[in-house]
């Protein structure tokens, strides 16, 4: 291997400050990993509980219906869309495009309105039929 | 130049670069990215669309090959792409090459192993006799 000398590091780690670009980055990574960890979890839970048969998967549907349970689908929707509206603004930064300043700005806001409002309305839908 | 062969002549002269390659594992995050958006959606609307969310119903769905294969390519692609997302978290923060290596592999198991039960309860509720 060639000689390794020391790599450039960043020179402002301790200097920033929130801004939507930086939160959008943060939360991707975030709702990534609660996705993978928490997320992936659940679905294979729910997968093994509909296999082992009906008693199983009620117990599964009574966990999911308490108020933590309720609180967990809630948070992994919106990291779902967070993921999934900051994923395709990733994308659309892969081509090259949306890196002016201002756009690129809004393009992050836009990403947590978007799954704010994604999720309310996913999940007033949901107990709305569920009532 | 493949598509993974990405590093430039000057890197591949030095062997710099964070993680000495990583060509590959880019595209395959993008690939499996957009697989993600439309499988993610899919499996959204079907949940919304099923009559109700019971273990009869929702075995039945996932009877079909309508809803077995793209849930079967779901979980796959879910797994594989969420490793991606742990490993690049994992290459970022976990400097020391031990660590990086031990944690790597532990999501490398849970990924895997997560995705062979997720699999085997899907090949059990979609070739399993009627409940």
């Amino acid at each position: 291997m060639a000689e390794q000398r020391a790599r450039p590091l960043s020179p402002h780690l301790g200097v920033w400050r929130w801004g939507p670009g930086m939160a959008a980055s943060i939360f991707h990574r975030v709702s990534g990993g609660a996705l993978t960890l928490a997320g992936l979890a659940a679905l294979t839970w729910w997968l093994l509980a509909l296999a082992k048969g009906g008693d199983a998967y009620d117990d599964f549907v009574a966990i999911a219906s308490t108020w933590v349970g309720i609180v967990v689908l809630v948070g992994l929707t919106w990291a779902f869309f967070q993921h999934l509206l900051s994923g395709i603004r990733h994308l659309v930064m892969d081509t090259g495009e949306n890196f002016e300043l201002r756009a690129n700005k809004n393009g992050a806001i836009l990403t947590f309105v978007g799954a704010v409002l994604l999720t309310a309305v996913l999940w007033f839908y949901i107990l709305g039929v569920a009532k | 130049m493949s598509l993974g062969d990405s590093s430039t002549e000057l890197g591949k002269v030095r062997g710099l670069g964070s993680a000495r390659e990583g060509g590959e594992h880019w595209i395959g995050e993008r690939v499996s990215s957009i697989a993600l958006l439309l499988l993610g959606v899919w499996l959204i609307a079907s949940l919304l669309m099923l009559p109700a969310l019971d273990h009869g119903t929702v075995r039945e769905w996932l009877r079909t090959p309508l809803g077995a294969v793209p849930m079967a390519l779901f979980v796959i692609t879910a797994f594989y792409h969420g490793l991606d997302g742990m490993k690049v978290v994992v290459d970022d923060y976990v400097h020391e090459p031990g660590n990086n290596f031990a944690l790597n592999t532990l999501l490398l198991f849970l990924a895997v192993g997560g995705a062979g039960f997720a699999l085997f309860a899907l090949a059990k509720i979609a070739f399993g006799g009627a409940a």
